[in-house]
């Protein structure tokens, strides 16, 4: 058999139909994770026709999106801090999962969280799968040798009712990362670096691979970080082989395999490397060393910059428009630039490793007077980790608020907003015009710069924090 | 879905790059359990002001762009999030084809499973249609082609199901449905189980 990559390997193992020139594959699915925002319409779709999940086994739904991140134990809470919409939404959510009998991490779960943070969490999310959502940074998944991809609503009653999507076959990109990263630059930064060179449309129709020394020395949450914003590139999907680092973050976790069927589950996962040899349609190479911090200085994650640098000029209608919007000027750095608010959060940096990075830089200081900082761990888990370990108290000592889990200032859906014209150091993936809040400014960055940002009140760079 | 075969009207041009769903519909819309209605959200926060009065300056709220079916978007349109509130909202507003240079994959997914024809032309194509808004074309499915107001067409690259689907109405769940068997003995042979 010739050379085949991880992407194709993983593709052909769930090829149920194959694809013609009429027709798309049939495509199974082994792991459909919902949420309330983007399922209802489709358990109604369910309902109409009469139809059931058929595998409500390999279906698990959370509630994230439009969920308060201050504490809500029963629903008579959630009346009382919710927007009534997001709460009605939300008690949609649980009447389907009920209904339809898939398994919800609610309220009253211990789970709960940022569905792409408790996949991975739970070891559901597993080598060689194939795991989709109503949601595009499903991407995420991809850091354990997964296919991750977002699908519209439309599919995700595709998939509740037949475990199976229509599907062609995209292209392969590989992303080679080479060198060693320097002290103060994260994962965020390779993955802001790599959507800055090739643009928020460069990995369209594509599944980046991303190889490289680099990329096997990171941790699996940094390879997290790095595969969820491939979406930000326009790619379907971003994976990364199985390694040793994989499978030690897998052991033992609840949903994974056990015993035995563990280790043959890593013989299995094995074999999924791409093959010495295996094409891609396009190639990319990225040298890590040469990075430093990254922030972004526009509305779309591909204006960005390295810190110290001036924001660039192009004459650019839309360009034009964004520095407008963000009220950046061009031949001006963004480092110093006041600050309102500070975000840690978001499926792309809040978990613990992303916790710990930011209070390694706050321990001992505070909140500049006048700026927001809000820290939301990624799921209860994580949020009952870290304060095993006192992060809790590093950031409220610091002046920040420690909230519940969910996506809050990501999307802004239910009352975590930053208001018109003020400016977010966010570690979020999306720096949309109101993203997150009518008129917000977001700058997205590593955990580190949040963090030394929150300090200094003005955009700062970390490495002088780490320095002293 | 209904059938889609041919689309003539007026063009309404949105010249920017890289317009991503949050534009389209912003999240705070999302908290809505079914479909419809949506139109109202479609680019809320161009459309309307901080008191919810349109804005005078932007094109969907001028005279010209009542009822154009035929939106002409700059580069990448739909990039972001997967949520099919986007061609939701742009069909319940009235528009039926989206003609781009680029349009981003899950948008485009989204947009033929619900009747909305992704539109993809050539640069100097679409430097025309940016420059001539109000252009009256003629988005023909069948024959997979645009046509401008002088005659002349521009054929663009549609998937031969998803050109079926359209044509014919058909609904995508319903085929999926058909294949159980198949999926039934996919699941059964594996040599793993998830
Ligand atoms: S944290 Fe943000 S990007 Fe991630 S799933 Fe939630 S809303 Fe989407």
């Amino acid at each position: 058999m010739a050379p085949r990559s991880l992407f194709e390997k993983v593709w052909d193992d769930h090829v149920v139909v194959p694809e013609s020139a009429d027709n798309p594959a049939v495509f199974y699915i082994d792991l459909h994770l919902t949420h309330e925002v983007t399922s209802p319409e489709a358990f109604t779709v369910l309902r109409s026709r009469g139809l059931k999940v058929r595998r409500p086994d390999l279906t698990l739904a959370t509630l994230d999106h439009s969920t308060p991140t201050v504490p809500v134990r029963t629903l008579k809470d959630l009346d009382l801090v919710s927007e009534p919409a997001a709460a009605a939404q939300i008690k949609v959510m649980i009447d389907n999962c009920r209904e339809f009998g898939v398994k919800l991490y609610g309220f009253d779960a211990v789970e709960r969280g940022i569905v792409h943070v408790i996949g991975p969490e739970l070891g559901i999310t597993q080598p060689g799968k194939t795991i989709v959502c109503g949601d595009s940074h499903t991407s995420t998944h991809g850091a354990f040798g997964a296919l991750g991809f977002g699908i519209g609503t439309t599919e995700v009653g595709h998939v509740l009712a037949t475990q199976c999507l229509l599907q062609r076959k995209p292209k392969t990109l590989a992303i080679n990362c080479e060198g060693a990263l320097p002290a103060g630059v994260t994962a965020k930064d390779i993955i802001l670096a790599i959507i800055g060179k090739i643009g928020v449309g460069g990995g369209t129709g594509h599944v980046i691979e991303y190889r490289g020394s680099a990329i096997r020395a990171l941790s699996m949450e940094e390879r997290m970080t790095i595969c969820n914003m491939s979406i930000e590139a326009g790619a379907r999907a971003g994976m990364v082989a199985p390694d040793d680092t994989t499978f030690e973050y897998l052991a033992g976790r609840p949903l994974a395999p056990q015993g035995a069927a563990f280790d043959a589950a890593v013989a299995r996962w094995r074999r999924l490397p791409s093959d010495p040899g295996a094409r891609f349609d396009r190639e990319v190479d990225i040298d890590v060393s040469a990075l430093t911090p990254m922030v972004t200085f526009g509305t779309n994650p591909g204006m960005v910059v390295p810190i110290g640098q001036p924001v660039p000029a192009d004459g650019d209608v839309s360009f034009r428009k964004a520095l407008a919007y963000m009220g950046v000027e061009a031949g001006k750095p963004m480092l110093g630039r006041e600050v309102n608010v500070v975000f840690v959060g978001s499926c792309t940096n809040s978990r613990l490793s992303d916790l710990r990075a930011a209070a390694s830089v706050l321990k001992g200081h505070k909140v500049a007077a006048g700026v927001r900082m809000l820290v939301v761990p990624g799921s209860e888990q994580v949020k009952r980790a870290a304060e095993a370990e006192g992060l809790h108290q590093v950031f409220q000592a610091a002046g920040a608020e420690w909230r519940e889990a969910g996506c809050s200032m990501c999307l802004g859906m239910n009352g975590d907003v930053t208001g018109a014209g003020q400016l977010c150091v966010s570690t979020s993936n999306r720096n949309f015009e109101g993203r997150q809040g009518i008129g917000a400014r977001t700058v997205l960055a590593s955990p580190l710069t949040a963090a030394a940002s929150a300090i200094a009140g003005r955009i700062a760079d970390p490495r002088q924090y780490l320095a002293a | 879905m209904e059938k889609v075969t041919v689309i003539t009207s007026r063009t309404v041009v949105i010249n920017q790059a890289d317009v991503d769903t949050d534009q389209i519909v912003p999240a705070r819309f999302l908290t809505t359990t079914t479909r419809v209605g949506l139109g109202k959200a479609l680019f809320a926060d161009w459309r309307y002001d901080k008191t919810g009065a349109p804005r005078p300056d932007f094109v969907l709220n001028t005279p010209a762009a009542a009822g154009c079916q035929v939106l002409v978007a700059g580069n990448n349109f739909g990039c972001g999030s997967s949520r099919e509130h986007a061609p939701w909202a742009l069909l319940d507003y009235g528009i039926r084809a989206v003609i781009s240079t680029g349009i981003a994959d899950i948008f485009r997914g989204n947009s033929l499973k619900n009747g909305l024809v992704p539109v993809i032309v050539d640069a100097a194509t679409h430097a025309w249609l940016i420059a001539n808004p109000g252009a009256e074309v003629t988005v023909d499915v069948e024959q997979r082609h645009v046509k401008l107001p002088d005659g002349r067409t521009v054929e663009f690259p549609i998937d031969g199901f998803a050109r079926y689907c359209l044509l014919n109405g058909v609904d995508q769940l319903g085929f999926l449905l058909n294949q159980s068997d198949a999926i039934t003995r996919f699941e059964q042979g594996r040599a793993w189980q998830p």
